[in-house]
């Protein structure tokens, strides 16, 4: 099992590349959607919805697939790793614009009233105002989802990423010691999710309330 | 091999499909169910008056959140046969997915319990009302509406995870898809075919439950008037 140990932890440094990579992209890619669902150009907000819909309304394994086996149809052949970050971003992305949408809109209208009288325009309205203020109401639910997007990394195995459940399932094909080996890839995700991204996102948390001068929650 | 979309092939593999599409509901619809009933018995963990219970509860149900159902699929499909319980791939899948689903289905229940409010429960006191009788009569019907959105978000949710399945080999609708993709050499049609059926079957549910939601608040907006 010492063997296989190195092949778990080797895993799991893949696994933390993914969620970081597509932690990153997920955060981008919800803020601009959660920007443009708000627009008032239709087009705008309408492509941001049709986005958002397709997203959410799919399966993100269907949506791994779709970019690892199809795209080389349309010329367009990904390696497995950008693939599997691509597609998680894009997902996660979708449910993520959401809760920045719901951020925003939960930001007290005075403070856009506010900001206009005292003539700010509109860009440095949403960038000086408005987003300092949406941290605080969404990190919780974005705090939820970003654990969610930990648990879905274990996803990207298979469409053949080495991360930690590629390596449990390979140790397992190899020893057939399934309790071992799945036992502790699941520990292993538990371990990350309790002791280092949640109090990471609980950090945040409590930093966003400083910055916009709020009690600690 | 030929590129681009070919309708004759699309055409052919439907009906395989179609019958997928019903393994699909039918494999949500039970672990739905499972989920409902496991979710009753962690929220019964919850509530009991023993605080070792209430911690090893919380303590299970953190543990099954915060891990991946795939990895989840693979421990009981590949580990209860070690232990000498050998079950089919489709009832270790409802299995698992009722598990999960029922931590977060305690959770809504939960909160649909905490959103009746405290007084009710004193007035039930003062008119010395039997606990059960406090549940069934006052405060299961109250909650009940609460509870109803976040319960149809995760009916929606077990039918997007469904294609999990297919990789302990439920032949479910993405399964059909990967056998008829490897089958034929052509992934274009059935994966963008398992997509649009995806589409057409959550965007109408993922509706309701949000018409489900509005009609919860305006309903609770009636009862604040």
């Amino acid at each position: 099992m010492n063997e296989h140990g190195v092949t778990l932890l080797l895993g799991t440094v893949t696994t933390i590349k993914v969620l970081v990579c597509s932690m990153i992209l997920y955060v981008i890619i919800s803020m601009i959607f959660g920007l443009m669902r708000l627009s008032k150009n239709l087009a705008i907000q309408g492509i941001a919805t049709v986005y958002i819909e397709f997203f959410r309304g799919t399966s993100l394994l269907v949506q791994l697939f779709w970019a690892y086996y199809v795209l080389p149809f349309f010329g367009i052949s990904l390696e497995a790793f950008t693939a599997g970050v691509v597609a998680l971003g894009l997902n996660f992305g979708a449910y993520g614009a959401e809760i920045v949408r719901a951020g925003i809109l939960a930001v007290p209208k005075g403070q856009w009233e506010a900001a206009h009288a005292l003539n700010f325009n509109p860009a440095k309205r949403i960038k000086r105002i408005i987003i300092p203020q949406i941290f605080p109401i969404i990190l919780p639910p974005a705090a939820n989802l970003t654990v969610e997007l930990l648990k879905a990394t274990a996803l990207v195995a298979l469409v053949t990423v080495v991360d930690l459940t590629f390596e449990a399932k390979q140790i397992n094909s190899i020893t057939w010691l399934s309790a071992q080996c799945f036992g502790t890839a699941l520990l292993i995700y538990y371990i990350i999710a309790r002791f280092a991204l949640v109090p990471f996102l609980r950090w945040l948390e409590v930093l966003a309330a400083r910055k916009v001068g709020k009690e600690r929650i | 091999m030929e590129m681009g979309w070919r309708w004759d092939f699309t055409i052919e593999i439907l009906p395989q499909m179609a019958i997928a599409t019903l393994n699909t509901i039918l494999a949500a619809g039970v672990g739905y169910a499972i989920a409902l009933v496991v979710g009753l018995f962690f929220l019964l963990g919850q509530r009991t008056p023993f605080r070792i219970i209430n911690w090893i509860n919380r303590e299970i149900v953190e543990f099954i959140r915060s891990t991946p159902l795939l990895i989840q699929l693979f421990f009981v499909y590949f580990v209860l046969p070690q232990f000498g319980i050998t079950l089919s791939a489709w009832i270790c899948g409802m299995i698992t997915i009722g598990l999960h689903f029922g931590t977060y289905l305690s959770e809504v229940y939960r909160g649909a319990l905490e959103g009746v409010s405290k007084t009710q429960w004193e007035a039930c006191r003062a008119l010395n009302f039997s606990t059960l009788y406090t549940y069934r009569r006052i405060v299961l019907p109250q909650a009940f509406p609460i509870a109803i959105p976040g319960m149809g978000n995760y009916l929606v949710g077990i039918f997007k995870d469904t294609p999990l399945l297919s990789t302990i080999g439920v032949a479910e609708l993405f399964h059909a898809a990967t056998a008829v993709g490897g089958y034929n050499y052509r992934y274009l049609e059935p994966y963008t075919l398992v997509g649009i059926i995806f589409l057409t079957l959550s965007i109408p549910a993922a509706m309701w439950v949000r018409k489900l939601e509005n009609d919860v608040n305006k309903a609770q907006g009636k009862i604040k008037k």
